[in-house]
């Protein structure tokens, strides 16, 4: 076992506040310049604001089928419409953790904490598989 | 090196008032002349920017975290359907996590040996509860109105009477706490020294987590308001260690809840990016006005907030109409 008692953190995590930090700042940026963009109607909206607002009263289903929106990663694909050009930022910060938990591994690697290991291992498998849209994105 | 600290402050109102002003959104005023009750149609998401705005600032001020917030007042008096309010809710949590991860980590307050098993039992029980919570809510809404109802007035309850520990006493740790080596040193500043803590009562810890994964992710709730109990009362680290291992863990359990939203097509940017960077700005002027404010009346005034809006969702959900 590691010699966690240590009072100051292992490199690997300051890197991983410093990837946080970064990550978090450009996810909030880009989330308010692409709204922008959104707003002003630079890029044509995949749904109109009218649909959206007509909808958003209604359930996701309702709201899938009034809006075309896609569900799972369709998104991606909508990259160059106004309204999904803001998935940028929002599945930015969502990424985030999983590119952290990446860089602790190798910390806990050369300590030969293996329990820490696998818990990295697992929690990106747990983050992989809820990202990945296999798990109740369903479909319309 | 890089001034993190500058840059966020030169980022943050510049973001805020280009957010809030209404020039940009009279560019697609074509697009939508009036929707939603004759309103104009960028009157909701102004309307969301200041109201979450104002919700950052109460919720640092009552030591609250802004999701919990969030979601039962956002789902009691704002039109937006139950999903859209869980997704953004998810968001808004995820993002205010985020931002105080870094700092929490660099002076080791947060602790990764305390955080990382709880939130391998979180964050798979959040998509759990994301899942399960969507299902109920296609099958009626009311169902999780009136559970989301019940879980505040309970979050109410448990702010009200839950007594905190700065240090609690652990005499002997126990033989899970042990195992994955819950335990640590942290400096604090106010008492000028090195704390050293360890964790007891660690396996019932974790079980409480599958109860509050299951909760975030079921209604898009940050879970603070059950984590630091949890941390702190039973598992007995430091009242500061649990708070910001609490945050910390924010970050990681609302992470795998929110790809579930995202995915299911939750999340309505018109509505998610306001909330998000009002509720973030009020938070950042919440911290500066938390020396010239009386955080305890605060509290008590949220927490009558919560009971109303607990009772509130109880009462759309049982479609009684009491309360409006």
């Amino acid at each position: 076992m590691s010699d966690h008692k240590a009072s100051r953190p292992m490199p690997e995590q300051i890197t991983y506040a410093n990837i946080l930090f970064l990550g978090a700042w450009t996810g909030i940026a880009l989330l308010v310049v692409t709204y922008f963009i959104y707003l002003t109607g630079i890029l044509e909206p995949h749904s109109t604001i009218r649909a959206v607002i007509d909808s958003w009263t209604h359930g996701v289903h309702h709201y899938q089928q009034a809006t075309d929106a896609p569900s799972g990663w369709g998104w991606a694909a909508l990259l160059n419409t106004g309204d999904y050009l803001n998935f940028i930022g929002l599945a930015l910060m969502a990424l985030l953790t999983i590119v952290c938990y990446l860089v602790l591994l190798p910390g806990f690697i050369r300590q030969r904490d293996w329990t820490y290991t696998i818990i990295c291992v697992l929690e990106v498998l747990v983050l992989c598989l809820a990202a990945s849209g296999l798990l109740g994105s369903g479909g319309h | 090196m890089f001034h993190f600290e500058k840059a966020r402050r030169a980022l943050l109102p510049s973001l805020g008032l280009l957010l809030a002003s209404p020039v940009g959104a009279l560019a697609t005023e074509g697009a939508a002349q009036v929707a939603g009750g004759g309103k104009p149609w960028w009157f909701w998401p102004v309307v969301l920017f200041f109201f979450c705005f104002v919700l950052g600032i109460i919720a640092v001020l009552a030591g609250v975290g802004g999701g919990v917030l969030y979601v039962p007042l956002v789902s009691g008096f704002f039109p937006f359907h139950i999903d859209f309010v869980r997704g953004a809710g998810l968001m808004v949590a995820l993002a205010g996590a985020l931002a105080a991860g870094p700092g929490l980590l660099r002076r080791n307050l947060a602790s990764l040996r305390l955080a990382l098993p709880v939130a391998l039992v979180a964050s798979a029980c959040s998509i759990a509860g994301a899942i399960l919570g969507l299902y109920l809510s296609s099958l009626d809404p009311a169902i999780v109105q009136v559970c989301l109802g019940a879980t505040i007035v309970g979050i109410a309850a448990l702010l009200l009477f839950s007594k905190n520990s700065a240090q609690p006493v652990v005499t002997k740790q126990d033989a899970v706490g042990l195992a994955l080596g819950m335990s640590g040193t942290y400096f604090d500043p106010s008492l000028g020294k090195e704390v050293e803590w360890k964790t007891h009562r660690t396996l019932l810890g974790i079980i409480l987590f599958i109860f509050i994964g299951l909760l975030a992710g079921m209604f898009g709730l940050g879970a603070g308001w059950a984590n630091v109990p949890v941390f702190n009362l039973l598992m007995g680290a430091p009242l500061k260690v649990s708070v910001a291992t609490s945050k910390f863990l924010l970050s990681i359990t609302d992470t795998s809840a929110a790809w579930i939203y995202l995915n299911r097509g939750c999340v309505i940017p018109l509505m998610a990016v306001p909330s998000i960077v009002g509720l973030m700005l009020g938070s950042f002027v919440g911290v500066r006005l938390l020396s010239k404010a009386k955080p305890k009346l605060i509290r008590y005034m949220v927490i009558c907030v919560l009971f109303f809006a607990g009772l509130k969702a109880l009462d759309k959900g049982l479609n009684i109409g009491l309360l409006g």
